[in-house]
């Protein structure tokens, strides 16, 4: 049963070992981004994971013999010079029923635990569950935490160990709320409630965007969870629900830029006049870590450059061009990295 | 061809006598030029709008497009290759090759199938004129509502979507309609079901697919132009609709249109293999029923697609089985490919390599599809590049291999040449590496959390690499394009001339010249196998040895050959009369469609060419 | 040999026997009456999902008059008696009850019609037009639908009168008569669905 191969097919096996090696080294690369979904980090995403590397381990698995028999059958029935007619083979039965009821089988293993799976992400959380409402708009993300009355944007904080409710609900399009390490993504669909359950294991903070092409400035529609011990949690909630500082100096004048000018018409800062419900809630944007649907990171130079343009940073975002003066804007800077 | 010039000419005819045949042909083989040419060069346009999405995610925070470009890019591209390049594609082999295959002289309604052919390339211009307008659809393929509505969609891209799709699915209709009276009435005496090869099952079975499933998006699609034309809410939140309708219509439609894209490949790669393995496909009536049951299975997963949507754990779990379910047929094929393979003689023809790196490429796609069938695993792969990596091994490597291992074995029928097999060969080899560096690698971006349709990203996120390298991968698959077209165009030149049957065939087609002349067959063929042909070449070969040497007797049925049915000895057939009507009549409804974005009075006058021309087609004179 | 080959329009049609002896344009019609049950299915449905969903009124029990459209139904089905009358006439070559019989079955579409476009405008007087609700707008697409359906039913069977009149419908012409017929049966039985979905299950 030699295996006579002539040029170029020699190079196959090769090839294969090469492919095989690059896609190895892929795999080993994997884990490591700040959007992985293989490297779980809350109960939701350990189920997941437990599924996926049944199903990938399966998968692969078949994936190798399948393609071994089709490398194999190729090769090795190769057209010889002195080939004479092969035999007319029609088929036969016992191994179509074979490998019909074989990979029945193999689906079946995996339907239970999916089943399984499926039921226990659905189910909620008990009274020690933490709600927090979370609003999808185009294209930043509005959080409520109704018990405590607390509203922000583009930030979650949760504690570590205690369920979190999310609650999903968009105020425009469809969007999809996805926090890759803490679990799988749920749809954010207007006109409907939906719920996702989960328990973090460990604090840090993880990344997510909206997943549900949702127009212009999809990609940049993202999201930061910042899981605190319960401590530190508390904590936050504390200073989320404490008015903000009193402006002085600098950020007093900002105070007035912002009263005077287009700002309050979308912006709420609690303890103030501006209450507009248009834009993301500024009360304590002074203590977030991102600007702009967590694309920029919060430093005042950032916060200046959306200020002066926010369509050059987010072409098509529904905050226009105000052409403050440089001023103005070093004034509301200074006046919301006050607002801690 | 004198054959093909009207009898009756109008003046743009005696002008242009050659422009005029194509606009009034009817004759199959024409009609399924027109459609492989016509996906061909949008093949061109797809790739070109692949090339710019690569580019501009080629590296972080790219600045190769604008942001409304890169959607429309991506939108523009998905829409092209799937119902300007696949389907199309896949009906150019329906058209050329169904008749010759089931022994029919053409299709069952002629000028039907010519104003099929009208309507589809009427949409497709219609579709892409949206790049000229300045307005290119950019809500994605599956357009969610309500993306689409006024509010957040306020230029025409949304409306270019809706009418574009609303023309071409007429289209598509109208062919299925056509090519299902073909398959079941037309065969020639004696092939019955069992008897028909498996690309005339698959493309029956895509017909039942098209004509079962566009309906439910065509109303989908008529509901938003009420929305957006007429202040209708059917998809309007704010006054109490559910837009998770649109989704549920878009994919009873989407799901068994992935059928209607991968099917008719299937039936090609069927066809090829026995041919070239020298050996009957193994598990005939397995393979015909598995087709069937994927398809109508293909009607029960549509939410598997909208896992991520909160239907909530029972229609979940309902959808992941039946999802399950459907890869028992789909796996059922492959061994049955494999075990054609298996004790054959395989001449490793560019067909064959076509048909194989068909089947190998759909393994992973197919295996990619089943981890999404979890819907717990689909949470996270769902809207990523996981899933963009499935769907270009499902669609690329799979249906596009699958239909250029047709166009490699089908060509020599269709010009009188063969393509060269060196070219072909570096041209597989191009796109067999090209699409693994390009596909394979987006799963890895998939599995680190890479979105789809995101314009832009940043650094640090792990995903640097690997979209480099598809991108780089990209332009191996463009290069191999431009050694495709290279082979093409010289071939067609100065090929090697094919004899009726280059490849030892084992069906009808081969039993005709190449190519064909217009009534395909002079003598109607009595099929007496599946196979026929090969039946004939070995019923033939045993005679011969039965004969001894000299002793030279006329077998059965006189001076007749049974393998060459094309010579015509005198008999008097009837070919369909050209007509311009069907041109007319879709000239007439591309203008109605126009008329929405235009002027209503482009729609009045679109109304009159549609009803002149259905006038002028009911009252054509018969031969 | 090119001059061995002749012209003939839907040749296939009637030149040789096909397949199934079904004759193609028959199968044709079947097919195309298969999908159409898929479009009329795809509005049905719907219909259906937004039932009770409107947020306005008027709502449906306010505004239908059931027994006014029990009559126009009851004419619409007895159409289709009068097109099995005109089908049977042809095929026993009677040309005048060809003729009577089309008449009758247009002009009991017409009068189904007339009924629609009464109840339309009606409804739209007393406030339910196409933008006002879910309802305007699910009701006057399905049924606006199926009423295009059976304006394109009466212009056929005026076009199949107009060509008895020329004598172009002779008794071996009857699946002309056969396809319209088909077709105008399909528009009422679906009417009978709407007419149950929409109007009488409350």
């Amino acid at each position: 049963m030699a295996v006579r191969i002539r040029s170029p097919l020699r190079w196959v096996p090769l090839a294969l070992l090469l492919a095989a090696t690059a896609v190895l080294s892929g795999c080993l690369g994997m884990g490591e981004g700040p959007q992985t979904t293989i490297v779980p980090f809350s109960d939701h995403a350990q189920r997941i994971q437990d599924l996926y590397v049944l199903v990938f381990w399966m998968a692969a698995g078949v994936f190798v013999v399948v393609e071994a028999a089709l490398v194999y059958a190729t090769l090795r029935y190769r057209r010889r010079p002195d080939d004479v007619l092969p035999p007319q083979v029609h088929g036969n039965t016992r191994l179509e029923v074979a490998w019909t009821i074989a990979p029945a089988v193999v689906l079946f293993v995996i339907a239970i635990p999916t089943i399984q799976a499926i039921f226990a992400a659905a189910t909620p959380p008990g009274s020690d569950g933490l709600e927090i409402v979370v609003t999808g708009h185009q294209w930043w993300w509005e959080l409520e935490y109704p018990d405590a009355q607390v509203v922000t944007a583009n930030e979650v904080h949760i504690p570590v160990g205690r369920p979190i409710s999310f609650t999903l609900k968009s105020a425009d399009v469809i969007h999809s709320f996805w926090v890759p390490r803490l679990g799988g993504k749920m749809d954010v669909v207007p006109g409907h409630t939906n719920h996702l359950y989960l328990t973090a294991y460990q604090a840090g903070t993880y990344l997510g965007q909206c997943v549900e092409f949702c127009g212009l400035q999809h990609a940049n529609m993202k999201l930061r969870l910042i899981a605190h011990t319960p401590e530190e949690f508390d904590a936050w909630v504390q200073s989320q629900q404490a008015p903000p500082s009193q402006a002085a100096g600098k950020a007093q004048e900002g105070a007035q830029v912002f009263a005077r000018s287009a700002c309050v018409g979308c912006h709420t800062v609690a303890g103030t006049p501006a209450q507009g419900k248009i834009g993301p809630n500024l009360t304590h944007v002074g203590s977030r870590t991102s600007l702009a649907g967590a694309v920029l990171d919060n430093t005042p130079e950032n916060l200046a450059r959306w200020l002066r343009d926010p369509q050059e940073v987010k072409p098509g975002n529904q905050m226009p061009n105000l052409h403050l003066s440089d001023v103005d804007i070093e004034a509301l800077v200074a006046y919301l990295e006050s607002l801690k | 061809m004198a054959t093909t010039v009207p009898p009756e000419t109008g003046a743009l005819g005696r002008v242009y006598p050659v422009l005029w045949s194509w606009l009034t042909t009817v004759d199959h083989k024409r009609i399924g030029i027109l459609y492989g040419t016509t996906a061909f060069v949008f093949f061109l346009v797809g790739g070109i709008e692949a090339l710019l999405i690569r580019l501009q995610l080629a590296v972080p925070d790219g600045k190769v497009v604008a942001p409304d470009t890169f959607n429309a890019l991506f939108t523009m591209h998905a829409l092209t290759m799937i119902f300007l390049v696949v389907m199309p594609l896949a009906a150019a082999f329906f058209n050329y090759v169904v008749p010759l295959l089931i022994g029919a002289r053409d299709v069952a309604f002629p000028r039907l199938n010519a104003l099929s052919y009208w309507i589809f390339l009427a949409g497709a211009l219609l579709l892409n004129a949206s790049w000229v307008a300045g307005t290119p659809a950019d809500v994605g393929w599956f357009a969610y509502a309500p993306l689409t509505e006024r509010p957040y969609a306020n230029t025409h891209s949304a409306d270019f979507y809706v009418l574009g799709l609303q023309v071409l699915g007429v289209a598509s209709l109208a062919a299925a309609f056509n090519f299902m009276v073909t398959i079941v009435n037309l065969r020639a005496p004696g092939m019955s079901l069992l008897r028909m090869p498996i690309f005339v099952w698959t493309t029956l079975i895509t017909s039942f697919l098209i004509i079962f499933a566009f309906p439910v998006f065509t109303i989908a699609v008529t509901l938003l132009l009420f929305d957006r034309f007429f202040g209708t809410s059917f998809y309007v939140v704010a006054r109490g609709a559910d837009p998770v309708l649109w989704q549920h219509l878009f994919w009873i439609f989407g799901h068994p249109e992935v059928y209607i894209l991968i099917l008719p490949p299937m039936g090609i790669v069927s066809e090829v293999l026995p041919t070239f393995a020298r050996k009957p496909l193994f598990g005939y009536p397995f393979v015909v029923f598995a087709s069937a049951a994927i398809a109508f299975l293909g009607y029960g997963v549509w939410a598997h697609h909208m896992f991520a949507v909160g239907l909530g754990p029972v229609a979940n779990s309902v959808f992941a089985a039946t999802t399950m379910l459907i890869a028992v047929p789909t796996g059922v094929k492959v061994f049955n490919w494999i075990g054609t393979l298996i004790g054959g003689s395989i001449r490793m023809a560019t067909a064959l390599y076509f048909a194989v790196g068909f089947i190998s490429m759909f393994i992973i796609g197919g295996l990619s599809g089943v981890m999404h069938a979890v819907p717990p695993v689909d949470w996270q792969q769902t809207d990523t590049y996981f899933v963009v990596a499935h769907i270009h091994y499902v669609l690329f490597a799979g249906a596009v291999l699958g239909l250029f291992a047709g166009i490699y074995y089908w060509f020599p029928k269709f010009s009188g040449r063969l393509l060269d097999e060196r070219l072909g060969k570096l041209h597989f080899w191009l796109t067999f590496v090209g699409l693994n560096v390009t596909f394979f690698p987006m799963h890895f971006l998939g599995v680190e959390g890479m979105p789809r349709r995101i314009y832009t990203y940043p650094a640090g996120m792990g995903w640097e690499l690997w979209n480099l390298v598809a991108t780089i991968g990209a332009f191996v698959i463009a290069l191999s394009v431009l050694v495709f077209l290279a082979n093409a165009f010289t071939s067609l030149r100065y090929g090697q001339r094919a004899s009726a049957d280059p490849w030892d065939g084992r069906t009808l087609e081969w039993a005709t010249s190449s190519p064909p002349p217009p009534y395909n067959f002079a003598r109607m063929p009595h099929i007496e196998a599946r196979d026929v042909l090969w039946h004939w070449k070995r019923e033939r070969a045993r005679r011969a040895r039965e004969t001894k040497a000299g002793e030279h007797t006329r077998i059965a049925g006189g001076a007749v050959d049974e393998l060459d049915l094309a010579t015509l000895r005198g008999e008097r057939i009837h070919l369909p009369r050209p007509s311009i009507f069907p041109f007319i009549v879709a000239l007439g409804i591309v203008l109605a469609a126009t008329g929405f974005i235009t002027s209503y009075v482009i729609s009045a006058i679109g109304v009159a060419y549609l009803l002149a021309g259905l006038y002028g087609w009911a009252f054509e004179p018969a031969g | 040999m090119e001059h061995a080959t002749t012209f003939e329009h839907g040749a296939a049609a009637h030149a040789e026997p096909t397949a199934t002896g079904l004759d193609n344009r028959k199968l044709l019609m079947w097919v195309f009456l298969g999908s159409e049950c898929l479009f009329f299915g795809s509005l049905i449905v719907t219909y259906l999902v937004y039932k009770g969903r409107s947020l306005a009124g008027p709502y449906p029990h306010e505004i239908f008059d059931i027994p006014y459209t029990s009559v126009s139904a009851f004419v619409l089905l007895m159409s289709s008696l009068t097109m099995v009358l005109a089908l049977a006439a042809i095929q026993r070559g009677d040309q005048r009850g060809l003729r009577i019989w089309l008449l009758a079955t247009a002009l009991l579409g017409s009068i189904f019609l007339g009924g629609q476009y009464y109840e339309f405008t009606s409804f739209v007087r007393e406030g339910l037009s196409l933008q006002q609700n879910l309802f305007g707008s699910t009701f006057f697409v399905l049924t606006g639908f199926h009423g295009g359906h059976v304006t394109i039913g009466v212009i056929w069977l005026l076009s199949l009168l107009g060509l008895s009149r020329m004598g172009l419908i002779q008794p071996q012409h009857s699946l002309k008569v056969e396809l319209a017929g088909l077709y105008w049966h399909f528009v009422d039985v679906v009417w009978i669905v709407i007419f149950t979905v929409v109007y009488l299950i409350p």
